[in-house]
């Protein structure tokens, strides 16, 4: 397993895609080219969200990181490796809109399931389960099952899931799109606090504005038909707080955001 | 789902978390759910009791009407040859059968219940061994089916196809297969297993079907969440794909289950194999005119069987899986 591995690059980019094309389908009828000629870096401990309208290619983007789909032309690195080497490394941990916890594990044994694909000993996967449940701030919910959770504590379980095994990079597909606002700002503090804390590379993908300017370090603008990256905006604001949603340069990142996404400048 | 957050409970506006708030106002509707849960079950059963009385009643009534039938035939003659005559040759007195339980049958000295208990346990083996039989082949075709797409519709319809063969038919075969030819195994054939085999053939069906679509029933997120772990297959298939599957699973297993003792009495009159609750239909049927209320104890005892083993499955179902909230599976 693990061992057996070659260490990463610390000096790699997280996320190195090249000329990345993708086209399901192709050559029939139904063919689709979601994403056209993509090249994007993805920096060790960035904070990267993707936008754009829906059918853009995002979550295509997304799986092809996670080699999860292979690109019909072009290449994706992760961490220096081949996406695939690096997904079978497990370098990358997923959470998609759906929490999709397992029904019939309690919260606890939700959160080792990856641990378990990977061997742990069971007392190692308790001791770890129970870190990451007060990373979530959840620890009085470990033998609750999932159908007892809330939607948006159904998520902080899925991202302690995702979290348990230390990955070096997150990736998000629009993982907070199904809660209402006010859960919703929640899970971004708290996301963020996970963040700084781990200093984990995220990659998350969005269709909100103000939620892809307060979380990111960089937002990738796509448009769609074919998907290409319109542009890339640089979105610092330092450290973030509740504050940071009536700060002006974050007002001002929400604008230039949205001009990008018309297309315009 | 006690511990310390169901503990806190009492003390419910003390909470300033909304989540944790929220979780304690769902716990306190998940209580509710049970104890509703239990005064259904509670109705169940008394409904029950009440259906079987009223059976009972209707049935007494009859052989009041159909017992003038015959006489009345001039009289109403549309009535007369559309409802079957009754006397107590063809529809045994109630009593009688509540009193036929209880005597013992000429020839022994043991009470007629404990008779039948004893066939219907001889059947119920057959019928268990069939049934464990059949899930085990059901659902291993539904796991070989499920790796491939191809495959699934290349067998499926052979799989149903299999199913229009009438057991009667292949019953005395497999029997005849069983004594002669199943030599070469460790220990000696005897003809309730052929019995088993025949109850086999027809619960693996609905188990391969319904497990095959419990097995597809993950979401695609769920399935590329364990490609994202890279989980192996084995690994996919026993820690998502099978739990998954369990209540389409059990909905089949009931079936599967009442079929199984359907198999098994079917197949030890067409088979003519001894010891059984078949055997002890056809015993009563042939000597109906000594004591009509044993054949309808014979035949009450079969109903009380496939009942058993609905309501055993039905119990491990509950067990297993019915507590967790299924409801959302994901
Ligand atoms: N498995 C697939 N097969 C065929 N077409 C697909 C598949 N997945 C995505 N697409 C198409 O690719 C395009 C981009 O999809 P997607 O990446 O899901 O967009 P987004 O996540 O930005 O909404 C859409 O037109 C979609 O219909
Ligand atoms: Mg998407």
């Amino acid at each position: 397993m693990s061992d057996a591995v070659p260490a990463a690059d610390p000096q790699a980019m997280a996320v190195a895609v090249e000329g990345a094309s993708k086209t399901f389908n192709p050559g029939r009828a139904n063919e689709v080219k979601a994403l056209e000629d993509i090249d994007l870096d993805i920096g060790q401990g960035d904070f990267v969200t993707l936008i754009g309208p829906s059918g853009c290619g995002k979550s295509t983007l997304l799986r092809l990181i996670a080699a999860l789909i292979d690109t019909t032309e072009g290449s994706v690195l992760v961490n220096g490796k081949p996406a695939d080497a690096a997904r079978l490394d497990r370098d990358y941990s997923m959470v998609f809109q759906r929490a999709g916890l397992f029904d019939w594990r309690n919260v606890s044994r939700n959160i080792e399931l990856p641990l378990e694909l990977m061997g742990w000993k069971a007392a190692d996967r308790r001791r770890r389960s129970a870190e990451m449940l007060d990373l979530v701030k959840l620890g009085e919910f470990a033998r609750h099952h999932p159908a007892e959770l809330s939607g948006g504590m159904q998520q902080r379980v899925a991202i302690a899931r995702a979290m348990s095994f230390h990955p070096k990079l997150l990736l998000m597909d629009e993982p907070f799109g199904a809660l209402d606002e006010m859960t919703r700002e929640h899970m971004q503090n708290e996301l963020l606090r996970i963040w700084s804390e781990t200093r984990i590379t995220v990659v998350f993908v969005t269709h909100s504005i103000p939620e892809a300017v307060f979380l990111s370090t960089k937002v990738v603008v796509m448009s769609p038909r074919p998907g290409r990256i319109a542009a890339v905006i640089e979105n610092d604001l330092g450290e973030r707080n509740e504050a940071t949603r009536d700060d002006p340069a974050f007002f001002a990142n929400v604008t230039a955001v949205r001009n990008a996404l018309r297309g315009g400048h | 789902m006690t511990g310390s957050a169901a503990g806190a409970g009492e003390d419910a506006e003390a909470v300033d978390d909304p989540m944790v708030f929220e979780q304690l106002l769902r716990q306190r509707a998940a209580r509710e759910q049970r104890r509703a849960r239990m005064r259904r079950t509670g109705r169940q059963v008394v409904v029950l009791g009440l259906f079987i009385c009223l059976l009972a009643v209707l049935y007494s009534l009859y052989k009041v009407v159909g017992g003038g039938i015959d006489d009345a035939q001039s009289d109403w003659p549309l009535i007369g040859s559309i409802l079957p005559e009754s006397d107590d040759l063809k529809m045994p007195p109630v009593l009688d059968i509540v009193s036929g339980i209880f005597d013992e049958p000429r020839g022994t000295d043991e009470p007629f219940w404990s008779i039948v208990g004893k066939e219907a346990a001889f059947t119920l083996r057959e019928a268990a061994v069939g049934f464990a039989i059949g899930v085990v082949v059901g659902l291993g075709i539904a796991i070989v089916l499920t790796t491939s797409g191809r495959l699934e519709r290349a067998l499926v319809p052979h799989v149903i196809a299999s199913q229009t063969i009438p057991l009667i038919a292949i019953a005395p075969i497999i029997v005849i297969w069983g004594r002669k030819s199943f030599d070469f195994l460790p220990f000696e054939w005897q003809d309730w297993m052929s019995v088993s085999i025949i109850a086999t053939y027809l619960t693996f069906f609905p188990v391969t079907i319904n497990g095959l679509r419990g097995l597809q029933s993950p979401r695609p997120e769920n399935l590329e969440l364990m490609d994202s772990y890279a989980a192996r297959w084995g690994q996919t298939l026993w820690r998502l794909r099978l739990p998954a599957s369990l209540p389409y699973l059990f909905a089949a297993f009931k079936i599967a289950a009442t079929a199984s003792v359907v198999g098994a009495i079917v197949g030890e009159i067409s088979a003519g194999v001894k010891g059984g609750l078949g055997r002890r239909v056809l015993l009563e049927a042939q000597r109906y005119t000594t004591g009509p209320e044993r054949l309808y104890i014979a035949v009450l005892g079969a109903a009380v069987l496939g009942i058993f083993v609905f309501a055993a499955i039905s119990s491990i179902e509950y067990a297993l899986v019915g507590r967790k909230g299924r409801e959302t599976v994901t």
